[in-house]
C-alpha cells in the first residue's frame, strides 16, 4: 500500500513537471503549427543554468534569474531560428527547430565538458516529508499544486486579457488577425516567452528530484511532453495537463512493476506506443478541434 | 582501392597510408551516404517528413548481427545469457557449402554477406510496411513524431533483457564479418590487398544506383507530384496510398541495409547506438545537401563525415598560433561550430549545396566546351 502511493505520487510530480514543459508545446504549436524540437533543451538549458547561478548566486536571486535567462533564450531562439522562415514551408522550420536542438545540445556538452552535472540542494523543495507512511520530498507534494495554479492563471490569461484575445485570434487566423490590427510577431513572441518561463520552473521542479543533468536530458522529456499535448488535444492547454499527469503516472507505475518482469525499459516506449495509438484513433486529442482540408 | 597505394609506392604521405583517418571518413561516409539518400528518397522526392530512420537502421544493424556470428563465437558474444536462441548463421551454413579457408571461404564469405544484407534491408522494409499501415495516413509532423516514437519503441524492445538471448539485450553484438573481413591476407596473416574501404564503396554505390534507377522511373515521377501537390496527384490517378507506402518501404530497405553497413563499420550492434539523434544528423546532411537532390546528399555526407571526423578535430584540443593560445578551443568545441554552421546553413541557404539539381558531368563539360569556343 504504501509502495503503491509513494509510484503515485511520484507519478503525478513527474506528471505535473511534464505538464509544464507540454503548455510550451501545445501554445507553440496552436500558433505556428510547429513541433518545437529545441523546447526540451530549453528546458535542459534552464535545469545547467540553475546549476551554474546557484553555484555562484544566493538561491532567492538565482532562481528569478534562471527565469529570465531561460525567456530570454526562448525569445532569442524565436528571433533568430524560426521568425526568417514564416513564409517557408512549414518542414524547414521544423528542420531549423531540430538544428537549435542540436546546437543547443553541442553547447551544453561544451560547457559542461560531457559530464553529468548535480543539481543543486534547494533548500524546502528538498527536503523529506513523510505523506501516508512513505518519506518523499516536499517537491513532489508541492509540483501538482504548483502546476495547478499556473494554469488557472494562463488560462486567465488567455480567456481575459487582450493578449490572450490576440492569442487566441492569431492561432485561427495569421492573416486576419494582422488585418486586424494585431501585431502577430510579438504575439508569437509572447508565446515563447510564456513557454520557456514555464519550461524554467518545470526544470527547477523537475532537476531537484532527479540525480544529474546531461546534454541529452532534456531530449525524452520534451518528447514526452509533446505527446502529452497530442494527446489532450494540440492547442488545448487543460487537456495537455490531462495528458501529462495521465503520462506521468503511467510511466512511474511502468517503473515500478516488479522488476523480475524487467518491463522499466519500456517506460519511454509506452509512452510512444500511446502516441501512435492516440493518431490512429483520435488524431485530434482529447480536447482538440478536428481541422477539415480545403482545397 | 586508394588504400593499397601504400604498398607500391614507398614514399607516400602520411595521408594514403591505411592508418589514415581518411579511409575512416571514407568508409563512414560511404555508409552514410546511402542512409542520407535513403532519407531524401522519402523527405525530398516523396514529401514524407519522416524521422524513423535511425529505427530502421537499428533493425537492418540487427538482422545482419543476428544471423553473421558464427556458431563459434555465439558462446561468447551471448555469455550473459548462456549463448544464443538463435541456432542458424549464414557464416557456417556457407562454410558447410563452399568449405572454410581459400576460395571457398572467399565466396561463402562474400555470398553470406551479401544475403545478409539483403535480408537486413528486408527486415526493415517489412516493419515499415507494418508502421506504414496506420502512420502513412497522417499528415506532415504527425507522420515526423510517429516515426520518431516508432523507432524509440523499437530501441526499447531490443534492449530487453527477456530478449536478451536473440538480441543480447543492452549488451553489444560482435563477432561477425565486418569490412576489415575482406581484407586479403596471406597464410602469416600479413595484408596483400586493402578491400575494407572498397566493400562499402561498392554496396553504397549499387544501392544509390538502385535509387536514382527508381527516382527516374516512372514511379519516381509519381512521387514527386505527391511531393508537389498531393490533390492534383491523386486527381491525376496516382493511388497516394500505394505509392506513399512503396517510398517508405523502398527507404526503409535501404535505411536497414544501410543500418547492417554500419554495425559491420563500427563492428558491432547495439540498440544505444541508433539514437533520434542519429536521425537529426543524417537530416541535417540531407539539409545541408539539398532536399531532393541525391548528389548532393552523396556530397553532404562526404564533407560532414571529414569535417566531423577529421578536418575540424583541431578545435577539440588546445592550438597555440606561435605563443598565443587560441582561446575557447577545447574538447566540444568542434560540435558548436559544426552546428553553428549548420544552423546558417538552415537560416540563409536553405537550397543546401545543390537545391533539387544533381551534378550532371556531361552538362558540364558540354558548358566548358561551349565557352572555349565562344573564346575561339
Amino acid at each position: 500500500m504504501e509502495y503503491v502511493i509513494s509510484v503515485l505520487l511520484s507519478g503525478i510530480s513527474v506528471g505535473g513537471q511534464y505538464a509544464l514543459i507540454a503548455i510550451g508545446y501545445t501554445l507553440v504549436y496552436g500558433i505556428l503549427r510547429l513541433i518545437n524540437f529545441a523546447h526540451g533543451d530549453v528546458f535542459m538549458v534552464a535545469g545547467l543554468m540553475g546549476i551554474y547561478f546557484t553555484a555562484t548566486m544566493p538561491i532567492t536571486v538565482s532562481i528569478p534569474l534562471v527565469l529570465i535567462m531561460t525567456v530570454i533564450l526562448g525569445f532569442v531562439i524565436e528571433r533568430a531560428a524560426y521568425k526568417p522562415l514564416r513564409s517557408a514551408p512549414r518542414m524547414s522550420v521544423m528542420i531549423s527547430a531540430i538544428g537549435v536542438s542540436y546546437l543547443l545540445q553541442n553547447t551544453a556538452t561544451y560547457v559542461t565538458g560531457g559530464q553529468p552535472m548535480t543539481y543543486p540542494e534547494i533548500p524546502f523543495l528538498s527536503s523529506t516529508v513523510g505523506v501516508a507512511g512513505t518519506q518523499t520530498k516536499w517537491v513532489v507534494i508541492i509540483t501538482p499544486f504548483l502546476v495547478l495554479a499556473l494554469v488557472y492563471l494562463l488560462t486567465l490569461l488567455i480567456n481575459h486579457t487582450k493578449v490572450g484575445m490576440a492569442m487566441r485570434a492569431v492561432s485561427k487566423d495569421f492573416a486576419t488577425s494582422r488585418l486586424m490590427g494585431i501585431r502577430v510577431n510579438s504575439v508569437i513572441s509572447v508565446t515563447f516567452i510564456i513557454g520557456s518561463a514555464l519550461a524554467a520552473v518545470g526544470s527547477v521542479l523537475y532537476f531537484t528530484n532527479y540525480p544529474a543533468i546531461t546534454p541529452t536530458a532534456g531530449a525524452m522529456p520534451g518528447l514526452k511532453a509533446f505527446v502529452a499535448a497530442v494527446f489532450g488535444g494540440i492547442g488545448s492547454i487543460p487537456g495537455a495537463v490531462i495528458g501529462a499527469f495521465l503520462i506521468g503516472i503511467c510511466e512511474t507505475i511502468i517503473k515500478g512493476l516488479p522488476s523480475s518482469w524487467d518491463v522499466s525499459v519500456f517506460s519511454d516506449a509506452f509512452t510512444f506506443a500511446l502516441l501512435i495509438i492516440i493518431l490512429i484513433f483520435k488524431p485530434q486529442g482529447l480536447f482538440g478541434e478536428a481541422a477539415t482540408d480545403k482545397v | 582501392m586508394l588504400e593499397n597505394l601504400s604498398a607500391f609506392i614507398p614514399n607516400l604521405p602520411q595521408v594514403f597510408q591505411p592508418t589514415s583517418p581518411l579511409f575512416t571518413v571514407l568508409k563512414k561516409a560511404a555508409v552514410y551516404s546511402l542512409v542520407a539518400v535513403s532519407m531524401n528518397l522519402l523527405n525530398g522526392f516523396t514529401g514524407l517528413f519522416s524521422l524513423g530512420q535511425a529505427g530502421f537502421m537499428l533493425l537492418g544493424a540487427y538482422t545482419y548481427a543476428i544471423l553473421m556470428v558464427p556458431a563459434s563465437q555465439k558462446e561468447q558474444v551471448y555469455y550473459l545469457f548462456g549463448g544464443c536462441a538463435f541456432d542458424f548463421s549464414l557464416p557456417d551454413a556457407f562454410a558447410a557449402i563452399f568449405g572454410e579457408g581459400g576460395a571457398g571461404g572467399a565466396v561463402g564469405m562474400i555470398l553470406s554477406c551479401l544475403i545478409a544484407l539483403i535480408l537486413a534491408g528486408c527486415v526493415a522494409g517489412f516493419f515499415a510496411y507494418l508502421i506504414g499501415i496506420p502512420v502513412l495516413r497522417l499528415k506532415s509532423d504527425y507522420l515526423a513524431i510517429a516515426t520518431l516514437g516508432f523507432a524509440e519503441i523499437l530501441r526499447a524492445i531490443f534492449q530487453w533483457q527477456k530478449l536478451g538471448p536473440v538480441t543480447n539485450g543492452a549488451n553489444m553484438i560482435k563477432g561477425f564479418t565486418t569490412f576489415s573481413s575482406f581484407n586479403i591476407t596471406n597464410a602469416s596473416g600479413a595484408t596483400l590487398l586493402r578491400l575494407s574501404t572498397f566493400v562499402p564503396f561498392l554496396v553504397s554505390s549499387v544501392c544509390i544506383l538502385l535509387i536514382v534507377l527508381l527516382i527516374n522511373s516512372s514511379y519516381g515521377r509519381a512521387f514527386k507530384s505527391i511531393r508537389d501537390d498531393e490533390i492534383a496527384a491523386e486527381a491525376m490517378g496516382i493511388n497516394l496510398f500505394k505509392h506513399k507506402m512503396m517510398s517508405f518501404v523502398i527507404s526503409s530497405f535501404f535505411a536497414g541495409v544501410g543500418g547492417a553497413l554500419f554495425a559491420m563499420y563500427v563492428a558491432n550492434a547495439q540498440a544505444k547506438a541508433f539514437t533520434s539523434v542519429m536521425t537529426y544528423e543524417i537530416l541535417l546532411i540531407v539539409v545541408i545537401g539539398g532536399i531532393g537532390s541525391v548528389s548532393g546528399s552523396v556530397l553532404a555526407t562526404f564533407l560532414y563525415v571529414a569535417c566531423s571526423e577529421w578536418w575540424l578535430r583541431f578545435l577539440d584540443s588546445e592550438q597555440y598560433i606561435g605563443a598565443f593560445k587560441v582561446p575557447l578551443l577545447r574538447n566540444g568545441f568542434r560540435m558548436v561550430i559544426f552546428s553553428i554552421v549548420i544552423m546558417v546553413i538552415v537560416l540563409f541557404f536553405s537550397q543546401g549545396i545543390m537545391g533539387d539539381k544533381e551534378i550532371n558531368l556531361g552538362a558540364l563539360i558540354g558548358k566548358i566546351r561551349a565557352k572555349r569556343e565562344r573564346k575561339q
